[in-house]
């Protein structure tokens, strides 16, 4: 069965996927564990092939019996190895977490939505164990069709808010493909690895239908990803939807197809190509650099918890985006270190907002005083997250900052040293201001004079916590994250490093 | 806005237009997205899978995985109209209409009136976006529905030798089914095709695709490699037939799948998740 | 310039596509009414399924259904091309897919709102805000 282990990766949740939905009918109650099975299940194999591939080196399976270029094959390299521990433990943890939101805003449908977040897991897993172009397309669209569902029920403005998401999710999509046919007209393969030695061929370096390929290939993913000045669907889609459906889209989509342009910018256009050809890094970092300020800007400028976050998230694709375009080793070190730390960072943060709307039903920064004395625990682990945003050492956010910022000294771009510096200066303003409400202000202090109700000031220091389901997954994911800023050596000296071609300074 | 987008698509056409001077020319024989991979498959699919039709081999054999995801796409469209869409409120409509079969009379009940019984033979219920009563519409359809059926089933059995396979076949049959709904109206095809039965056929046409893979998977090569279904059917191994077999297994889980989800997609869009009233 | 317009016209499916992408393309910008843009998105992704089709084509040659002879030799110059049209089955798929999610959310907003018009919906939008 080892030998099988990419393909049951994605396998094993797709069929659960379909006997849930099967089962929904027919025995609803069946839902929910078999979900956590599966998604255990995936985590277990994603574990289990992240060890085979340190073992021995990068795994690779072909479906049907058929090698590449013919068939499609999967591949299970450095790279993608840790990314497929980070999407399956965050969706894990997200589904013990969410289970009483869940309950809260689908209770009639509970059966399609476990259905619905197996296959995006199944998308997203797709995406990431992937080597041929155009099935990383067909994935894509699995991932991005269940997030548009998903996302598609919560707040009023919730479906207006996918609906734009679909518009342009749907025209980065369709960019996608339109490059992979570009690539197809020019070589006439579709497999990775195949295109990546047609790259290294003389007439493919110089013609203009394989830079227009790329061209259009980086922006589709760019519109998917939620880089500036492409990121207009981003906010609204995260912050009007379910806590359930935010904490597991938000941490995954950006950072997943950060991964796919980083596998598609060095595995198969090949470095050679776009840094030593092409020569777009320059650009490219600067256009980082005004999403880091940006979205630092305009998270100040909120005034509820989830959009504040989501202008964070912006924020973060642009540190990855800058580290990848940099060019050398560190700044891409950084990037490939910065999917993991981001996705479990931005985990622990949406977790910790939902369970405080989970009780205080709003999100607004005027309801969150003396939270930290109602809800301790959650608050501590918001404490922990928001370290690791702000990059304060042991927690992770600290040292991938540290390698993107050397690598942006090393490349000689001070600027985008400079807009991280600047940077991690806003954010610890944005969340000092939140724990200032938080723990000096009063609870009630705006909405006590309306009810003239003065006994219930006297309950006001209890403890309104949130749920045991809740609480757990979120402590496991402040602890994870400075365990992993513990052992970023190893990670990054014997898995990250390896996932970076040797031709890179 | 209007100018700004005017300005947009043309310079983004003119940029696409020039820089498409390099492709291929259109019918060229010799370009190699023509040359390199294409003349694999052509060569070998008789050989490989005793299937003349080139197209349903790269479809369910070569490339069959993405296929598979395709399905789930498929499934994942109709699961999500049902998700956004379905409601199950009592609240009955403000008016309700009527007709009284023997006379051609349409009655019209205001709410809290007292309503005919359901099983009533005398007045039948008519949506109140109502178009009159044709004998000859409900009485050609009837005689179409069963024809078209047939040929959906002709076109999902021959796809190894003609264009066609599953997705043809399966949006065939799935019209027929809205065919009836449209002559007819919505509750009396809900009543002969419900939605929990479009539900789950839906996604036991996906589980008979990978289900097919799975079982390669168990026999011991690779997932979805249909050699290795030629013990179970009794063939030697390396008989291109475990393929041609393998590949109408997945035509018809195909077919199923895609049938079941467009009468899903039509129960909830053509009634605004209600399944009070359709079109 | 001449060069250009004979290059055009051995390539008139590009331009074709083109043509149909940004036809699309305008539709979802400029357009007000969520059903309109719902069409655009629709035609923006028949363009691309158009380019990929068009160039399995080759000129004089028959549909890629080989003769139902085991042992006969088949020369792969006398077929189109089969492997994009087996891209495209999958994205039109794909795009009736998303059309119906697209749909279904259009629906939903249609219920809330009581109107498809974008701008109607973002003045309901801003006046609600102001009252809160």
């Amino acid at each position: 069965m080892i030998r099988h282990l990419p393909a049951l990766l994605v396998i094993v949740p797709l069929l659960t996927a379909l006997t849930v939905s099967a089962l929904s009918w027919v025995a609803p109650r069946l839902c929910l564990p078999l979900t956590f099975g599966c998604i255990g299940a995936s985590l277990a194999s994603s574990i289990g092939i992240l060890v085979e591939v340190i073992k021995s080196g990068p795994v690779v399976y072909t479906m049907g019996g058929w090698s590449a270029p013919v068939g499609i094959v999967y591949v299970i390299d450095y790279l993608s190895a840790p990314v497929l521990v980070v999407v399956t433990a965050v969706a894990l943890i997200n589904l013990i977490a969410s289970s009483k939101q869940i309950d809260r805003d689908f209770s009639d449908k509970k059966g399609t939505f476990y259905t619905l977040y197996i296959l995006f897991v199944t998308g997203m897993v797709g995406i990431v164990a992937t080597g041929d172009a155009f099935n990383l397309y067909v994935l894509l669209e699995i991932a991005a069709l269940t997030g548009y569902s998903l996302i598609g029920i919560g707040h009023e403005r919730a479906p207006l808010s996918s609906l734009n998401y679909l518009f342009i999710g749907t025209i980065g999509a369709s960019f996608y493909l339109l490059g992979v046919g570009y690539l197809y007209i020019a070589t006439g393969s579709l497999n990775m690895a195949d295109l990546a030695r047609f790259m290294a061929m003389p007439e493919h370096g110089t013609s203009t239908m394989v830079m227009f390929a790329f061209i259009i290939c980086m922006t589709g993913l760019f519109i998917k990803m939620g880089l500036f000045p492409l990121h207009g669907w981003l906010p609204n889609a995260y912050s009007y939807a379910s806590p359930a459906s935010s904490a597991l889209v938000a941490p995954l989509t950006t950072k997943v197809m950060i991964y796919a342009m980083i596998r598609v910018g060095l595995y198969v256009f090949t470095p050679a190509y776009v840094f030593g050809r092409l020569q777009v890094g320059g650009a490219m970092v600067w256009i980082a650099v005004a999403a880091i300020v940006f979205g630092s800007l305009l998270a100040l400028a909120q005034k509820s918890l989830f959009k504040m976050l989501t202008y964070i998230v912006i924020a973060e694709v642009g540190y990855m985006v800058g580290g990848f375009f940099l060019g050398n080793r560190m700044g891409i070190t950084g990037s490939a270190l910065h999917i993991i730390n981001d996705a479990a960072m931005t985990l622990c943060l949406f977790l910790a907002a939902g369970a405080i709307t989970y009780r205080t039903k709003s999100d607004d920064f005027k309801d969150l005083k003396g939270l930290f004395h109602q809800m301790p625990f959650t608050m501590t682990a918001f404490t922990v997250g928001a370290l690791a945003v702000i990059g304060v050492p042991p927690t992770c956010g600290f040292f991938s900052k540290w390698y993107l910022i050397i690598g942006g000294i090393q490349a000689g771009h001070y600027g985008y040293a400079a807009a991280l510096i600047f940077s991690s200066l806003v954010n610890a303003v944005l969340f000092f201001r939140i724990f200032e409400t938080a723990y000096f202000d009063q609870p009630g202090d705006g909405k006590g004079h309306h009810h003239g109700h003065h006994k219930h000031h006297k309950h006001k220091n209890k403890m309104v916590e949130a749920p045991v389901s809740m609480i757990v997954p979120l402590m496991i994911t402040a602890l994870g994250l400075i365990a992993l800023g513990i052992y970023t050596g190893d990670i990054v000296t014997h898995v990250i490093q390896a996932a970076i071609p040797g031709g890179i300074a | 806005m209007k100018i700004t987008g005017l300005l947009t698509v043309i310079i983004c056409g003119a940029l696409l237009t020039y820089y498409a001077m390099d492709f291929p020319d259109f019918g060229d024989g010799r370009s190699p997205a023509n040359t390199y991979l294409s003349p694999h498959f052509l060569e070998n699919t008789m050989h490989d899978a005793h299937v003349p039709n080139s197209v349903t081999t790269i479809l369910a054999d070569y490339r069959g995985y993405d296929t598979m995801y395709e399905t789930t796409v498929v499934l994942t469209a109709g699961l999500a109209c049902f998700f956004l869409l379905r409601r199950k409120e009592s609240t009955s409509p403000p008016a309700r209409f009527f007709r009284h079969v023997p006379t051609g009379l349409t009655l019209r009940i205001e709410e809290g009136g007292k309503l005919p019984a359901e099983n009533s033979k005398v007045f039948t219920r008519i949506d109140s976006l109502w178009a009159p009563d044709s004998l000859i519409i409900r009485n050609t359809c009837r005689l179409i529905i069963a024809f078209v059926q047939l040929f959906a089933l002709y076109v999902v059995a021959h796809g190894h030798y003609s264009p066609g396979g599953g997705f043809q076949g399966g949006v065939l049959l799935g019209s027929s089914i809205i065919l009836f709904s449209i002559s007819n109206d919505l509750r009396r095809t809900l009543k002969r095709f419900r939605e929990k039965t479009a539900a789950v056929l839906g996604a036991i046409g996906v589980l008979i695709y990978s289900g097919t893979g799975f079982v390669c998977l168990l026999m011991g090569a690779h997932f979805l490699n249909y050699e290795a279904l030629s013990p179970l059917l009794g063939l030697k191994t390396g008989d291109p037939m475990a393929r041609s077999h393998g590949i109408f297994s997945v035509e018809i889980g195909v077919a199923f799948a895609v049938m079941s989800v467009m009468i899903w997609i039509y129960y909830n869009l053509s009634s605004a998740g209600k399944h009070d009233e359709g079109l | 310039m001449e060069q250009i317009f004979t290059a055009m016209g051995a390539k008139y499916n590009y331009v074709a596509y083109i043509i149909l992408m940004m036809v699309g393309l305008y539709a979802m910008i400029v357009k007000s009414n969520l059903v309109k843009k719902i069409i655009g998105m629709s035609i923006f992704q028949t363009s691309i399924i158009l380019f990929y089709v068009s160039t399995a084509y080759k000129t004089g040659k028959t549909i890629p259904i080989v003769p139902y002879d085991a042992h006969a030799a088949v020369q792969a110059a006398d077929f189109i091309n089969p492997l994009p049209h087996v891209l495209m089955l999958t994205a039109i798929v794909v795009s009736v897919a998303t059309l119906g999610v697209a749909l279904a959310l259009a629906m939903k907003i249609y219920r809330q709102y009581g109107t498809l018009e974008e701008d109607d919906i973002h003045e309901d939008l801003r006046s609600e805000e102001g009252k809160s």
